[in-house]
């Protein structure tokens, strides 16, 4: 079983962290796993996009070209990977942000208005973490131990505050 | 009653040099300064490209040859690797202020502990004699033939006023070696800049204005003369930096 | 085993050096391997090491060759356009006889060319790049582990036979995390009575050199290293095949194309075609001898590469021109995708035998 995923945005609103959150809970679970950020010049502001492939096999190309899972916090990004998703395969839509309907009909949709709702709750920032939280909730996964672990993995000791807020914005994503 | 002898730091073998070249005369001074400072055992030293090329021939400590104009960046590594080894640069003009300005810069902005010994002799000597950066203005050599031209090629770079402008450098001395008294003065700064390096104060360089009678195209005595004449007024003799001299006058 | 961390690549460099003993790292940034200097940066004063950032790459490779020269592990690490700077001074390590590691985390080119992945350093890195008859060991990770198990193998390499090894990595290797498990043993490096490290008065001084004005002597010594690069071709050689014993169609690809290739390997033999890949982990000495034995039951083989076909030539050399070879490739930044493989292999099984 191999599950890839495609995170973008725009620099800034976490997409690499939200990637790499998803990486160490698949490590943490025993998984193969691979991350890949876009690099490039622009260190805020541009656009950002990260592969993120999780798997009980061998990963071989760590560029995730056709996702399983399409996670987008812009417009741009709907309009650049919407039809590279996979048949069958799932969309979340920062809806606060995305003024547009997705136009695929074969594939599962998730509008989720994270950024309204991160500001609306005092969690600025975390939008990122609302859909995350709606992501593992769907796939049942969030919750355990293994989220945790990936958690204090993400954010270094000196940010150890942050940590509740990050779990709040999660939970509060799976009410969603 | 002394006895002349070669000083144990320079190995009994005849050098390479033209009659009449200076850099046998700077070899022994520095080898009289290893010895005297007890530092043969420790020290280590980078020759450059250029005349000196063979310079890891003469001295009897660890050396190694470097490519032109890296001599400073090979020292940084040496120091870095162990700062109890005594790093000196053994680097001729086209070497240090030529093709190495960027590694002479850095080092010494960096108060790099080593030691440099920089010979301008205001011309290339290995490859047959053509224009150095210090080579003086009028100056002909191969690749001036009708003398150097300041509109064409700009002029002679000084090296220790343009290094003293920088923060990083502790000590700073133009020397030559054109008659017994200069090769005594000279002496006294190459020991000080050993001696700053064995106590801990940081980059250290002495120029020494040295003969070239055969690319000058000269008697080694004219030769000599021209450094006083020619030379030392473009390049006044003299200690640019100083810092801990500089410090303790303050205090 | 100890866990496994979520590590980029190049960290994953910086770390095993570390291990290896390395601590002496000279760098002068450049995208896209500033981690392996910011790594340095932060972890070297706190285990008593040296990090500098040198003015040029060209002071960098220089303050690896004294501090190498000096008897310590050192390492520099650059990008494409960098690796051109340092190859003077790599040249010069050659030549010396110094062991050095040296990564490359290509970028394509030429020129400034562009910050994205590439592989058109294959050239520079296998045929020499500087001056002078000289090889430098080669070593072409494909994933985050391999960037630590490959460092930490250089190191051993470098100081055992006395000569440059270079990473030649990639800014997708570079930049992108895998778990890496950095459960080594770490072996000493060897004795080295050539250091320039002071006579102590009790021998005489080393040189360390590459200057012989005598050609007789400069011929021989070119001889004697050239003895030394056959043990190592016979000894040190890596690379690893994936599905080729019954392979019709053979992929030829390393580090970050391998990757791809093995995707396009998977899918082929979904539609029926036998496809396989041999991943050379050494480029420099060049695997032949699986070639060879591919050539001897394939009908194709397919170089795949992020350049415009450098690596081919060694894949047509070690086969011998016994089977057709094509290229299969992206440049500028740009990665083959496994589809455009898979319609290569597709291509090739048509005109197959």
């Amino acid at each position: 079983m191999t599950t890839s995923y495609l995170f973008a945005g725009f620099g800034g609103q976490g997409i690499l962290f939200a990637g790499k959150l998803l990486a160490y809970k698949g490590l943490t679970d025993g998984k193969n796993v691979s991350w890949l950020p876009s690099y490039g010049p622009e260190m805020r502001g541009g656009t950002a996009n990260c592969s993120v492939i999780i798997s009980d096999d061998d990963i071989g190309a760590p560029i995730v070209l056709e996702p399983d899972v399409l996670i987008v916090m812009n417009n741009p990004s709907l309009d650049r990977y919407e039809n590279d998703v996979v048949p069958g395969g799932t969309i979340y839509v920062d809806s606060s942000l995305i003024g547009r309907k997705v136009n695929r009909t074969d594939v599962n949709v998730c509008y989720i208005p994270a950024t309204a709702l991160a500001s609306e709750k005092g969690l600025d920032g975390l939008a990122n973490m609302i859909i995350m939280g709606k992501l593992l909730s769907d796939e049942d996964q969030l919750g355990g131990e293994s989220l945790e672990k990936a958690l204090k993995k993400c954010i270094s000791a000196r940010h150890a505050d942050l940590l509740k807020s990050n779990y709040d914005a999660m939970m509060l994503g799976s009410q969603q | 009653m002394t006895i002349f002898e070669k000083p144990h730091s320079l190995v009994d073998i005849p050098l390479h040099y033209c009659p009449g070249c200076t850099h046998g005369i700077i070899h022994r001074l520095v080898a009289e300064v290893i010895d005297e400072l007890g530092i043969e055992g420790t020290a280590v030293g980078i020759a450059p490209v250029g005349c000196a090329v063979m310079a890891y021939d003469y001295f009897a400590c660890d050396m190694i040859e470097a490519a032109h104009g890296r001599a400073p960046a090979i020292a940084t590594g040496v120091k870095r690797a162990d700062p109890s080894h005594i790093v000196f640069t053994y680097q001729g003009d086209g070497d240090l202020a030529s093709i190495g300005t960027a590694e002479i810069v850095h080092a010494a902005a960096r108060n790099e502990n080593i030691t440099v010994i920089f010979i301008n002799n205001a011309i290339y000597g290995m490859t047959g004699g053509q224009m150095a950066p210090t080579s003086l203005v009028g100056q002909v050599t191969q690749t001036s033939p009708y003398g150097r031209d300041p509109k064409l090629c700009g002029y002679p770079v000084r090296v220790c006023e343009m290094l003293s402008e920088l923060e990083g450098p502790e000590y700073l001395a133009r020397v030559t070696v054109n008659s017994v008294a200069n090769v005594r003065k000279a002496k006294k700064a190459i020991k000080k800049a050993f001696q700053n390096q064995i106590d801990g104060k940081g980059f250290s360089l002495v120029e020494v204005l040295s003969a070239c009678p055969t690319n000058w195209g000269m008697t080694p005595e004219k030769a000599l003369e021209w450094i006083d004449t020619a030379m030392i007024p473009y390049y006044p003799l003299g200690v640019y930096k100083d810092r801990s001299a500089e410090s303790e006058a303050k205090a | 085993m100890a866990d496994k961390v979520l590590m980029k690549g190049n960290e994953a460099i910086a770390e095993a050096a570390i291990m290896a003993g390395c601590r002496h790292y000279f760098g002068y940034p450049i995208t896209p391997q500033t981690e392996i200097a910011a790594y340095m940066a932060k972890r070297m004063p706190k285990i008593g090491g040296t990090f500098l950032q040198a003015e040029s790459e060209i002071a960098a490779i220089n303050m690896v060759y004294g501090a190498s020269a000096a008897g310590v592990r050192a390492m520099t690490s650059s990008s494409s356009p960098g690796i051109s700077l340092k190859s003077e001074g790599i040249s010069y390590i050659a030549g010396s006889d110094l062991p050095a590691v040296i990564v490359n985390a290509q970028r394509g080119g030429p020129g400034l060319g562009g910050i994205q992945p590439s592989q058109s350093d294959y050239f520079q890195a296998t045929r020499g790049g500087g001056h002078g008859d000289y090889h430098m060991i080669v070593l072409t990770p494909a994933s985050v582990q391999e960037m630590a198990e490959l460092t930490i193998h250089a190191f051993d390499l470098a100081d055992e036979y006395r000569m440059p090894v270079m990473i030649l990595a990639d800014g997708t290797i570079g930049q992108m995390m895998e778990p890496v498990s950095f459960d080594f043993d770490i072996k000493p490096a060897p004795e080295k009575p050539w250091a320039t490290v002071g006579t102590g008065m009790k021998r005489p001084h080393n040189v360390v050199n590459s200057l012989y004005l005598n050609p007789a002597e400069l011929e021989q010594n070119n001889f004697d290293r050239f003895k030394r690069y056959e043990i190592i071709a016979e000894k040190e050689t890596m690379y690893e095949e994936f599905m080729t014993d019954d392979a019709d169609i053979v992929l030829a690809a390393f580090g970050i194309a391998a990757r791809v290739s093995r995707n396009a390997v998977l899918a082929a033999r979904k539609e029926g075609i036998k496809a396989g890949l041999i991943r050379p982990i050494t480029v420099w000495p060049f695997p032949k001898a699986p070639f060879a034995k591919a050539a001897d039951h394939c009908s194709s083989i397919i170089s795949v590469e992020l350049s415009m076909g450098q690596m081919i030539e060694d894949v047509k050399l070690a086969c011998e021109c016994r089977v057709p070879v094509t290229l299969c490739n992206r440049v500028g930044g740009m990665i083959p995708t496994p589809n455009q493989i898979l319609d290569a292999i597709r291509a090739a099984a048509k005109g197959g035998k």
